[in-house]
């Protein structure tokens, strides 16, 4: 597979710390937050390079939290 | 040339709304009112004006049905008698909250519980001071002949859109079933997809660019908020009462009694204010159109002008709540009324009035 | 090794594959975090926004969880008496008959007191689509048993557990009504994994494609978990779904069109 470098980005507020992005991330990028969002949850991050952009994690998030970015390294 | 017909109430009232550009019928059956939907499938409305008429698994599933059509900016009914009414409230009731415009019909029959088919007024509370939860209101129109149960299609239909309200038609068995002459006028057109999109912005047409997304809902957790659509609501009944009341004075001028009725009872009355004048009693008939708004005004005015009034309705006694509230301890306000589905006679309700008020 | 992309120079619109559709408003979710409520909506509004169904689409929320639907969805929308979704739905798709009408409703909603309204619509053969989150139990009221609470499970109601003799069984609704002809399109899917939530998008897109076809209701079921009402964490929940929920509604088409 070519190359590929994916980021995701999470929208701190609307992440409820529901947890059920963790599991489904393969290259295990996405950890819960020591901090809080304004609502007193910990929000999902990514904690590591290894993203691939495969969109899992977004697509299993109930409140539409998580944005994806791929881009192909040639 | 004008069209005249012989016609059942039900079936007038059928024809009434067709021909006032009604969209859509949902209904279910029961006696005393199932002509209604036999003559809207046996006239096949789609064909005649694209109306849709459905008979529905329930009286519940009927008014839902009529929200989802009112809701969406259309001209939609529903019929039934008493229990079927019953069942209706709820739906009643959220398309009150909702301020949704629609013609309702109850072709009220003897109660309560199963009670019998034969004719009543014993629904005049749960139609005149809602019967659903809440505070809210619905115009009450209460046909005295089959003419009146043709004309009030269209007087409810311009009713409820012009207050976005519910209307209800409160008849009875009786001028259900019974066949009059009757005079039809012309056909309405109905109003286009594209009409309704601008009459009534409010209406679930489709989220357009142009405009946010219409919400039909009667919830909002925030009584802050909830307050002030009740305080709303309140105003907009106040003005109904204000300019929307209706009613018939016969033999009124010289009268120094008075009958108080509306639909079959009225007509009884009638009889009655000959019977009386007959023999030199000066009564007269004063008939409630609008049961809301009722004509609280016009019993107040001939409480100063008569001796005393007599109520007749088909009922243990409901309406004369109001006219006692109207007339207000100026002269005495008697009742008298048939139940379980008893017409009362002509000579009946003069006896009465004799025996209340004059050889007392 | 050439430059290793910084996180600035990925994240640039072109690069995006993957947001939240627009057909969501801003509103926050109202529901339980990791309840299926949310990700139900969010393909049922990226399918909208897909089709460019926006401006042709009437939902009709029902009482429930899911009662502020209206609040999330961004299209008209009306809320029902509890039940009477269906109904509701009848009299608008009825009366615009070239619209989209959906509605969205919980498994009190349409297997307990709207139970006649949804055989009847089917029955009818309504064109109009039914989502039906199944998630055992009655959320928004507090946790009490609903039609298709499990055998021996305990909920606000049940406290000691579903008893079968006094309290019957399961009510399997999405079966029962496909058996009825006037059902084109019936399946059950779920969204708690990335798979299923593929497969459940592909119900909604053909739902929404078979409604055009005016041959009958499509009935899509997604079976969900209810974290506050079983009283598990989101991922417990799924987990705990799959090794009960699933045996009772197993997933999958149950009736398809005939080719």
């Amino acid at each position: 597979m070519a190359k590929v470098k994916g980021e995701i980005v999470v929208n701190t507020e609307r992440c409820k710390g529901c947890e059920l992005c963790v599991p489904i991330c393969k290259e295990k990028t996405i950890a819960m937050s020591p901090g809080l969002n304004s609502k007193g949850y910990h929000y999902a991050t990514s904690t590591n390079e290894d993203c691939n952009g495969c969109t899992n994690c977004a697509i299993v998030c109930p409140d539409g939290a998580i944005s994806v970015y791929r881009v192909r390294l040639d | 040339m004008k069209d005249i017909r012989l016609m059942k109430g039900n079936e007038a009232i059928a024809e009434g709304v067709i021909r006032a550009g009604c969209d859509g019928y949902f209904g279910y059956p029961i006696t005393p009112q199932s002509e209604v939907l036999e003559y809207l499938m046996a006239t096949n409305t789609e064909k005649r004006t694209g109306m849709v008429t459905l008979q529905a698994e329930s009286e519940i599933a009927s008014i839902h049905m009529v929200y989802g059509g009112a809701g969406a900016g259309k001209r939609v009914m529903t019929s039934s008698s008493s229990p079927g009414i019953s069942l209706m409230q709820e739906g009643i009731s959220f398309m009150a909250g909702t301020e949704l415009p629609c013609l309702l019909l109850n072709v009220v029959r003897g109660g309560p519980g199963l009670g019998t088919i034969q004719p009543s007024q014993s629904d005049y509370f749960q139609a005149v001071k809602g019967g659903g939860h809440g505070d809210y209101k619905m115009i009450v129109l209460a046909p005295a002949s089959v003419q009146e149960m043709y004309d009030f299609a269209k007087l409810g239909f311009e009713l409820a859109f012009k207050h976005r309200i519910q209307v209800m038609v409160l008849s009875d068995g009786a001028i259900g079933q019974m066949m009059e002459k009757v005079e039809l006028d012309e056909q309405l057109p109905r109003l286009t997809d594209e009409e309704i999109v601008k009459k009534y912005p409010w209406a679930t047409t489709g989220k357009t660019p142009d405009r946010p997304r219409n919400i039909i809902t009667s919830l909002d957790l925030n009584p802050v908020k909830q307050e002030i659509i009740n305080i709303n609501l309140q105003k907009k009944f106040k003005h109904i009462e204000e300019t929307e009341v209706r009613f018939e004075r016969i033999e009124c001028d010289d009268a120094e009694y008075l009958f108080v009725a509306y639909g079959s009872s009225a007509r009884v009355c009638q009889k009655a204010v000959q019977l009386g004048r007959a023999r030199g009693i000066k009564v007269g008939l004063l008939r409630p159109i609008t049961l809301f708004p009722y004509p609280v005004e016009e019993v107040a005015k001939l409480a100063k002008q008569v001796k005393g009034m007599l109520a007749i309705e088909m009922s243990a006694g409901q309406m004369v709540e109001d006219v006692r509230l109207a007339v207000n301890g100026v002269v005495p306000v008697a009742h008298y009324g048939r139940l379980g589905g008893i017409l009362p006679a002509p000579d009946e309700v003069i006896h009465e009035l004799e025996k209340n008020f004059i050889n007392k | 090794m050439d430059h290793i992309l910084t996180r600035d120079e990925v994240t640039v619109p072109e690069n995006l594959v993957y947001s939240r559709t627009c057909l969501l408003t801003d509103n926050a979710l109202s529901y339980c975090p990791g309840c299926g409520h949310g990700t139900a909506h969010r393909l049922i509004m990226e399918t909208i926004e897909e089709m460019g169904l926006q401006a042709d689409t009437i939902g009709v929320a029902p009482v429930g969880c899911s009662v502020l639907a209206y609040d999330f969805m961004d299209i008209d929308m009306q809320q029902a008496a509890h039940g009477r979704a269906p109904a509701v739905a009848t009299g608008i798709k009825r009366l615009y008959p070239h619209k989209t009408v959906f509605t969205y409703q919980g498994d009190g909603d349409l297997a307990a007191i709207g139970t006649g309204e949804t055989l009847h619509a089917c029955n009818r053969g309504e064109n109009i689509a039914i989502f039906f989150v199944n998630n055992g139990i009655y959320g928004m009221t507090g946790g009490q048993m609903a039609p298709t609470t499990l055998p021996g499970m305990k909920t606000a109601t049940s406290p000691f557990g579903r008893d079968t003799a006094s309290m019957g069984f399961p009510l399997k609704m999405t079966e029962l009504i496909a058996q009825l002809p006037g059902t084109y399109y019936v399946t059950r899917q779920a969204v708690h994994t990335p798979a299923a939530v593929r497969k459940t998008k592909k119900a909604v897109e053909k739902a929404f494609q078979y409604q055009k076809l005016n041959k009958g209701l499509c009935f899509v079921e997604i079976v969900s978990n209810c974290n506050s009402g079983w009283k598990m964490t989101p991922l417990e929940s799924n987990k705990w779904m799959e090794e009960n929920m699933f045996p009772y509604f197993p997933l999958g088409d149950i009736k398809l069109p005939k080719p």
